[in-house]
């Protein structure tokens, strides 16, 4: 049987230059429901899609909020997530002890990537399973990050993660520059339509126990719309024109 | 051991010494006895400042209108000698602010190294982030309660001044990290002596001083200061901090009222004693 030498452990690179320890989790990353970030000038908002493991079971919580300015989006594992949810937490409570200030949310990608990447090089270590967006409001303004496992972060205006994100990637690749003045709520509502290309067409759609929305900006501490309040940006969701099928 | 360690213990001169025992700290029959598990003896014990031995004065400083001035003389003194004549007591930090610190000299070289390893930490993070001046000044009040908890404080009243996006920032922090901001502070003699200066000339100017103003006030508060704080010195030096940064004059030395009070005796003593 075809068995590939190199992806045993993280500390080797394959002939070909790749270490696929770090390949496999940024698949990790794909698993999961989507999820999708995206910000104007004043507000940095989040929308998830929940997934539950069967009829029987709750929704897997992917929204977590880090501190009143900080909050993430995950998708992968979540036991991996919440390690550096918690690690998060700590670093801008420490912040807070030493500066009395808000750790400025590049601050804390940076941190968390530098952690990631430890992961990437030790023998012995597994690279994190999983990928976030970083909704935050700082001095300087709004912002959106993602983190990979391999260490990587990326500053976005938006952005989205998970499975069939692509679709999300395309709406919003669209509609992009408008964003950056949009109210708070046009922004969830492209938010939602963004979420809303990454749902195949057989499926139940949109409602208000698969979707949660993370909201932050200007003298607005990071907020969870959850279960019934997100119904009044469904209903608009639904009022809205049909968005044009993308053809790709 | 059977054998009788006392013999072996304390060679006579001329003996060989066949236990390598020569180098070792040994008791000795014509000194007073100490163990070597003696706890001093292995112990080089912890240093602490207990209490300030090289001490810098005053500092004061007050905002104006589009910034602050902060001034401080440059004497260090070893007790009530004037040991250290020309020491800067004045520190900037990162790009908007600066640090005058009074107290003990070597915790404010201590301090300096701390905040410079900050600056410079910061740096190696390379996110473009720095630290404003309130932050600055929370770390080190944080560092000194920090200390002092310890029981080993770093004894110096720091005074932080900074100005960052056309706001103006003072605040104090003191050896047990109690800190607060104000319009105008000093420290040390100054809080006895500059301060009801500083609250005077900056009542009677309810629209603001200017920075000419503000230049002038430090100075003389701190002339008076030399005529009073024995401690103190009139070589100087006076910062702006404003929206263009930090700007720490060269030393000054300040004009002070010529001591020639003397004069007129000793002509009296030529006039009278000498005839001429």
């Amino acid at each position: 049987m075809y068995r590939n030498q190199y992806d045993s452990e993280i500390v080797t690179f394959s002939p070909t230059g790749r270490i696929h320890q770090v390949e496999y989790a940024m698949e990790a990353v794909k698993q999961g429901g989507s999820g999708v970030a995206l910000k104007s000038n004043k507000f940095a908002v989040v929308v998830s899609l929940k997934r539950s493991s069967s009829e029987l079971g709750s929704y897997q919580k992917k929204l977590f909020v880090v501190d009143d300015h900080i909050g993430i989006l995950i998708s992968g594992l979540t036991a991996d997530a919440r390690v550096l949810c918690n690690y998060m937490r700590n670093e801008s409570a420490n912040y807070k002890y030493v500066y009395e200030s808000d750790i400025r949310v590049e601050r804390l990608v940076t941190k968390v990537a530098d952690k990631s990447q430890v992961h990437t090089q030790r023998y012995g270590r597994r690279p994190y399973g999983v990928g976030l967006l970083v909704a935050g409001y700082d001095q300087l303004g709004a912002h959106i990050f993602q983190t990979c496992p391999s260490g990587n972060f990326y500053d976005y205006k938006a952005i989205s993660i998970g499975s069939r994100s692509q679709s999300a990637k395309t709406y919003l690749e669209k509609n992009f520059e408008g964003f950056a003045t949009c109210t708070l709520e046009q922004l969830i509502l492209h938010g939602l339509r963004a979420l809303r290309e990454t749902i195949p067409n057989n499926d139940t759609g949109l409602n208000s126990k698969n979707v949660s929305i993370g909201v932050v900006g200007e003298n607005y501490p990071f907020t969870l719309i959850e279960e019934e309040a997100t119904l009044p940006y469904l209903n608009m969701l639904e009022s809205d024109e049909p968005v044009e099928m993308q053809v790709n | 051991m059977s054998f009788n360690q006392d013999y072996i213990s304390h060679p006579v001169f001329g003996q060989v010494d066949y236990f390598n025992k020569k180098n070792h700290q040994q008791p000795n029959q014509h000194t007073p006895y100490y163990s070597v598990h003696n706890h001093h003896q292995t112990d080089a014990g912890k240093q602490k400042t207990l209490d300030p031995i090289v001490t810098g004065s005053s500092v004061i400083a007050i905002k104006y209108n589009g910034g602050i001035v902060m001034g401080t003389d440059m004497l260090c003194s070893y007790g009530s000698l004037a040991r250290f004549n020309s020491v800067q007591r004045q520190k900037q930090v990162g790009t908007h602010t600066v640090i005058g610190v009074s107290g003990e000299l070597s915790d404010f070289q201590s301090l300096s190294n701390t905040l410079d390893d900050l600056t410079t930490d910061d740096f190696c993070i390379d996110d473009g982030s720095k630290l404003s001046s309130q932050e600055i000044w929370n770390y080190i009040a944080r560092l000194f309660y920090n200390s002092r908890n310890k029981g080993n404080p770093l004894w110096n009243t720091v005074v932080v001044a900074g100005n960052q996006n056309g706001k103006s920032f003072l605040g104090k922090v003191d050896l047990v990290g109690t800190c607060y901001q104000d319009d105008f502070i000093a420290t040390g003699y100054g809080a006895h002596i500059a301060l009801p200066l500083l609250r005077k000339e900056y009542d009677d100017n309810p629209n603001g001083l200017s920075q000419d103003q503000a230049v002038k006030l430090i100075q003389d508060c701190l002339r008076v200061l030399f005529y009073r704080d024995a401690r103190s010195s009139k070589r100087i030096q006076v910062s702006v901090v404003d929206s263009n940064g930090v700007k720490i004059s060269d030393p000054i030395e300040l004009d002070t009222y010529n001591w020639h009070s003397g004069e007129a005796a000793v002509r009296t003593f030529q006039q009278v004693a000498l005839g001429k």
